[in-house]
């Protein structure tokens, strides 16, 4: 018996170390693309040419910035307009799917389930699938290369709709809605001053995801935003692909940690969140 | 005064519907139905909108699936999607079943959850073209490593078999984590009763995981899969700037074919609508299952219990006539 115990006990330690020596494995997999990235991003395009692979960082990030600023390449309008566009599709995204959400989950209507219904089956259509009848919509009112027309659209997204119902359902009790009521207050006035704060944690994740969302998309911006001074951070990484950047090694690395950059800042803020974000929406099932 | 108590609140849940509802029938439904439409006209040609219904109103549909280019990209998006997803599927629950075992007790799960998600929020854009660097010729970091360690540089952008592996190898490298985190946190809903009950049983760590842990989360498992494959379907950045969907079109896919269609070149808005309708049909058959693995069990039974209470109601009125109710 005691034999037994041990053995199994062995067998846990020898599983354990392989667990770690795993996991470790897969962090250095996960990090070490972002760590070359850096890296060479300070280092001379010779210095690459001759070793691609360094430990240290160099010195040329300055000389690497400049060549970049010299170029189509412009950091500041990139990362202005996807900060236009993201912080305002997320506003909007935020704001309007809660009250939608508080629509279905706090009301009693005919329609309610069927809309339900239909927002869960409408979830998964993405944009680029209607893509060319979007465009042509656009263009005939003239609107291509306005910002707006790539915010507005997130007064309507699906799954954020869906998220806020489910955590509705879950932690929102009527009777504060009730007492709101008898108080005298108005439905519009309770939702604005009592729902809102109530659902800030799922508000935070949901925003953060937004954001994100919304700062990485490429293809919508790629096709309706074709004036350079319009164009978002991803679509100016395109750039990156074109001949004037064909021998500027370190250029590239530069422009490329300068994209990552704000995102990896704001996860290690909002890690906690996010990956509990990630957790949360999928509880449902 | 005794009024109050019946005052319907029931317009506040479609007045509170009515932005959803406009937006999605100005900038969802209405593209989706122009869309529709210009598949079946001549719409062609840079900053063109007019257009006529050709005579043969197919005669898109039949350009699309008769065309080589997007059987390839079909082919391309389906076996890069395959051959992501079932090692990251693998290695999620691999990963689910060590770090949610109850006999071992594994530090910085955290720490590693939070590592292996990182790349899952970097921007598509910017990975695709950091690895097109990583792999770059002559020397670009793995050609490196690869010289040092004695080999030779590899042309890897220019193979086609590499140039795929390259695009499943960063799909799985920025999403398993993300399917590992959702089955950690399905696990963790399982209600621990049922694992007590098997240990006492003498249930060894094998028999859980498949007999209780996978059962259990077979709903969310179902979740990833059909959510892995609409994104799959529209696997665009990536390939774009990675290679152009190249070499020799071995990494086109779908989305990206239509891209290029309606976009660049001769501007077929009217083939690109047609192939969107056909991936718009598949998505939408994905959808439906999707729909069904979320649609609320607890309501739909509760619905249900309502009709038959009425039914029953109604019986009994008919049975004994409506006076006295």
């Amino acid at each position: 018996m005691a034999k037994s115990t041990l053995s199994l006990k062995q067998n846990n330690r020898v599983l354990q170390v392989i667990v770690y020596i795993v996991s470790i494995f897969l962090c250095f997999l996960s990090l070490i693309p972002f760590y070359i990235m850096f890296i060479n991003a300070t280092r001379s395009t010779e210095d690459i040419q001759a070793h691609a692979i360094a430990l240290l960082p160099s010195i040329y990030a300055q000389r690497n910035w400049n060549v970049l600023t010299t170029k189509d390449f412009s950091v500041p309008v990139g990362f202005k307009n996807s900060l236009i566009i993201s912080v305002g599709s997320t506003v909007l995204a935020i704001y309007f799917s809660t009250l939608t959400a508080y629509a279905i989950s706090a009301y009693e209507w005919k329609l309610k389930r069927p809309f339900f219904k239909f927002i869960v089956g409408i979830m998964m259509i993405p944009g680029q699938i209607t893509m060319v009848g979007f465009y042509q919509m656009i263009y005939k009112i003239h609107m291509v290369n306005q910002l707006w027309v790539l915010i507005v659209p997130s007064i309507a997204v699906p799954m954020t709709v869906f998220f806020m119902k489910q955590y509705m359902d879950a932690s929102l009790s009527l009777e504060i809605v009730e007492s709101a009521r008898i108080d005298g207050a108005r439905e519009f006035y309770t939702f604005n001053k009592i729902i809102l704060p109530i659902m800030k944690p799922a508000i935070a994740t949901q925003a953060i995801f937004s954001f994100v969302a919304s700062w990485n998309n490429l293809f919508i911006p790629l096709v309706l935003l074709t004036d350079k001074t319009n164009y978002t951070l991803p679509i100016m990484t395109k750039l990156l692909n074109g001949d004037i950047y064909r021998v500027e090694h370190g250029t590239i690395y530069l422009a490329l940690s300068l994209t990552a950059i704000p995102l990896i800042v704001i996860y290690l803020v909002l890690s906690k969140y996010i990956v509990e974000g990630v957790a949360m929406g999928s509880v449902k099932g | 005064m005794g009024k109050r108590k019946t005052i319907s609140y029931a317009r506040y849940g479609y007045i509170f519907s009515i932005p959803f509802v406009i937006t999605f029938l100005i900038f969802s439904l209405y593209p989706i139905f122009y869309t529709l439409v210009v598949g079946f006209t001549d719409l062609q040609g840079i900053a063109k909108t007019d257009f006529h219904f050709l005579k043969n109103p197919f005669q898109n549909f039949q350009f699309v699936l008769t065309s080589d280019t997007f059987k390839t990209s079909l082919a391309n998006t389906a076996g890069m999607w395959i051959c992501n997803f079932i090692p990251q599927l693998g290695m999620a629950l691999l990963l689910t079943a060590w770090y949610t075992d109850r006999r071992m007790r594994i530090r910085g799960k955290g720490a590693f959850k939070v590592i292996v998600y990182l790349p899952n929020i970097i921007t598509a854009a910017t990975i695709a073209i950091l690895f097109k660097s990583l792999f770059g010729y002559p020397m670009g970091p793995v050609n490196d490593f690869l010289n040092r360690i004695g080999k030779d540089s590899v042309y890897f952008l220019n193979n086609k078999m590499s140039t795929r592996a390259i695009v499943v190898f960063i799909q799985f490298w920025m999403w398993y984590g993300y399917t590992m985190v959702t089955l950690i946190s399905a696990v963790i809903g399982i209600d621990p009763g049922i694992f007590e009950a098997a240990e006492l049983d003498g249930a060894n760590r094998w028999q859980q995981f498949w007999r209780i842990t996978i059962p259990c989360i077979r709903p969310i498992m179902l979740f990833v899969l059909v959510t892995s494959m609409i994104g799959g379907l529209n696997m665009f950045d990536i390939p774009m700037l990675l290679n152009a969907g190249g070499p020799d079109s071995a990494t086109m896919t779908v989305s990206l074919w239509i891209y290029n269609l309606a976009f660049t070149g001769k501007h077929q808005y009217n083939r690109a609508a047609a192939a969107s309708m056909l991936v718009f049909t598949i998505i939408l058959i994905l959808s439906l299952i999707l729909f069904y693995i979320l649609r609320d069990k607890d309501e739909a039974k509760a619905l249900k219990a309502r009709k038959r209470e009425a039914k029953e109601r109604k019986m009994q009125e008919k049975l004994y006539g409506k006076a006295g109710f």
